[in-house]
């Protein structure tokens, strides 16, 4: 087994390569804004660093989310393509899964939460890190405040809203080594992974621009 | 013919999904998704929602055009994709996937711009672009005249709209007359009835002292739209085909006019019109007849060229090739407002040094 992972559903842009034993190479890097621009040369890195090619691996792993739209496209649609290209499957994780996997917290209930902007987490609670109590979700953090009450949290979404969180900690963003070895420890036990579509939460904005079509630069 | 280059064009700059495949200047596959009847109760198209779709489509949409072509993703030559202008979400859908085809396959990315795209499309009709040719864009997004003297590294903008683009008049007009999304079709069936000389609406921008290639159709818009209303207010029926039509008259009188006008100012003996508002049947008829009196030959595509498609990225991207045009790399972005003049996005010549290694041989 060697595996790919990536995940472009937070501000972290991150890849990872598993050979079902252990992390082989992985690299991560936050910029909220050029996830586009970073992927390829980060899984062309990790190959790199690894001695391997891109053929050689037998399946993708992707974060399907939630988190902010464009970002996570990213990463569905190069996880898509390379699955196209390669002949191999292409595997959905729940980012907040990965998240609740990298935790520390070896005892539940927690929560994690990441930012989706506009004042509002996605977010989830976990039995254990492999574990989770219910359907991810993106709300107000005010509006979660009782539920969440009381619980340890992890994630960005945590750390942002101390008021609805306060023992919020480590991990801030999903890493694809903890996404990878999640997948790997699911595919050899057996278990069916969710096909990588995007968990969006929100319907679209449906709101047209002035110039809705593309704008002409004079 | 084989040894001209087979490439894969990806087109995601708006609400089509394209994936196109050509030899050199042969159309081999032309691959459309398009979620245009989403976007039609909101009037125009929603960003989030084509983006979403983009993502739906796209895997299907390169399957379809292998297909259709009878060719093998490992023999491509290439990748092309519209790296701009367009919607900043839904370009960068396809530019994730033609970095990942392209990166996947061992293949040459190539990141083009839209507007040299919609010129060179032409070159899978009427065969290899004149140099220089004069082209006239339209559609719900474009209304620029440019001149150009090599598609792949020299497009120089003659003029624009400064304000609505035509395509967008026709989709506010049909509005305004209750005929549904988009309105470029519509309003030509019904002008096709109506009389052109019947109202007298404004030529915007065709005074002595405007500027002589740039193009306005907000007042064009307005007028039509307040004739309308005010027709309405005074309890009278809308005579839609003749609105229709004088309407469309107003708006090809001067995208041909000033077409022409520039190739004569310029010396250029063709002219090219590109674009979904080049589907428009008084515009081809017009444009034929001033170009005839003018001494100009008239290169329009057939109107599934015209509109967005990934044949048309497919074709500039295989001239990139033909012309040794630099790849762009790895790191290759969306630029939702690419200037015109930036044909292609090459690549910086440090980037490739890691690549080679991994990719197939
Ligand atoms: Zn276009």
């Amino acid at each position: 087994m060697l595996l790919l992972a990536l995940d472009t559903a937070t501000p972290a842009v991150t890849v990872a390569l598993h050979d079902g034993e252990d992390v082989i190479a992985s690299s991560s890097q936050v910029d909220a804004r050029r996830h586009g621009e970073l992927l390829l040369p980060a899984v062309d890195r990790v190959l790199a660093e690894s001695g391997l090619r891109l053929d050689a691996v037998t399946g993708i792993v992707v974060g399907i989310g939630p988190g902010p739209y464009t970002g996570l496209r990213v990463g569905l649609m190069t996880a898509d393509t390379f699955g196209l290209a390669l002949g191999v499957p292409v595997h959905g994780v729940c980012t907040l899964d990965g998240l609740a996997y990298a935790s520390d917290i070896e005892k539940g209930p927690f929560v994690v939460a990441t930012d989706a902007r506009r004042k509002e987490v996605y977010w989830a609670t976990y039995a254990d890190s492999r574990t989770r109590l219910t359907d991810p979700a993106v709300d107000r953090p005010a509006d979660i405040a009782e539920r969440v009450a009381g619980l340890p949290a992890v994630g960005a979404g945590a750390l942002l809203y101390p008021d609805t969180f306060p023992s919020a900690h480590e991990p801030e963003h999903v890493s694809a080594a903890a996404l990878a070895a999640l997948a790997a420890e699911r595919l050899a036990a057996g278990v069916d992974l969710p096909a990588p579509r995007p968990l969006y939460l929100r319907r679209p904005d449906a709101q047209v621009p002035k110039n809705y079509k593309v704008v002409t630069p004079k | 013919m084989a040894d001209e280059p087979l490439v894969l064009g990806i087109e995601t700059s708006c609400d089509e999904t394209g994936v196109g495949i050509v030899r050199g200047t042969t159309l081999l596959a032309d691959a459309i998704a398009s979620s245009v009847d989403e976007h039609a109760r909101f009037g125009g198209v929603v960003p989030e929602v084509a983006s979403r779709a983009h993502l739906e489509a796209m895997v299907p949409t390169i399957d379809r055009a292998l297909k259709e072509a009878g060719v093998s993703a490992r023999d491509l030559d290439g990748i092309a994709v519209t790296a701009g202008p367009g919607l900043a979400g839904a370009l960068l859908v396809g530019v994730s996937a033609a970095k990942a085809y392209a990166y996947a396959l061992g293949k040459p990315l190539y990141g083009v711009n839209h507007l040299a795209s919609h010129i060179c499309v032409d070159q899978l009709e009427h065969g290899a672009l004149p140099e220089p040719t004069m082209a006239l864009l339209v559609s719900g997004g474009h209304s620029s005249l440019l001149l150009s003297s090599d598609i792949t590294s020299d497009v120089r903008p003659m003029g624009a709209t400064i304000d609505d683009a035509a395509g967008e008049a026709f989709d506010k007009i049909a509005r305004v007359l209750n005929l549904g999304f988009p309105g470029g079709p519509v309003i030509d069936r019904y002008a096709k009835e109506g009389d052109p000389q019947a109202i007298a609406f404004p030529r915007g921008l065709t005074g002595p002292r405007d500027a002589a290639y740039d193009f306005s159709f907000s007042g064009l818009k307005t007028a039509v739209a307040r004739w309308i209303e005010a027709k309405r207010a005074a309890g009278e029926e809308v005579p839609v085909r003749d609105v229709a039509a004088s309407f469309q008259e107003a708006v090809v009188d001067v995208l041909t006019r000033k077409a022409v006008r520039a190739c004569k100012d310029e010396g250029v003996d063709h002219l090219m019109i590109g674009g979904g508002v080049a589907a428009n049947s008084r515009l081809r008829i017009l444009a034929q007849e001033r170009c005839e009196a003018a001494g100009i030959r008239l290169r329009v595509p057939r109107p599934k060229l015209c509109t967005d498609n990934g044949a048309m990225v497919a074709a500039l991207g295989a001239e990139m090739v033909a012309r040794g045009r630099s790849a762009s790399s790895w790191e290759l972005s969306a630029d939702s407002s690419l200037p015109v003049t930036e044909t292609h996005v090459p690549g910086h010549d440090h980037v490739h040094e890691v690549s080679k290694e991994n990719l197939y041989s």
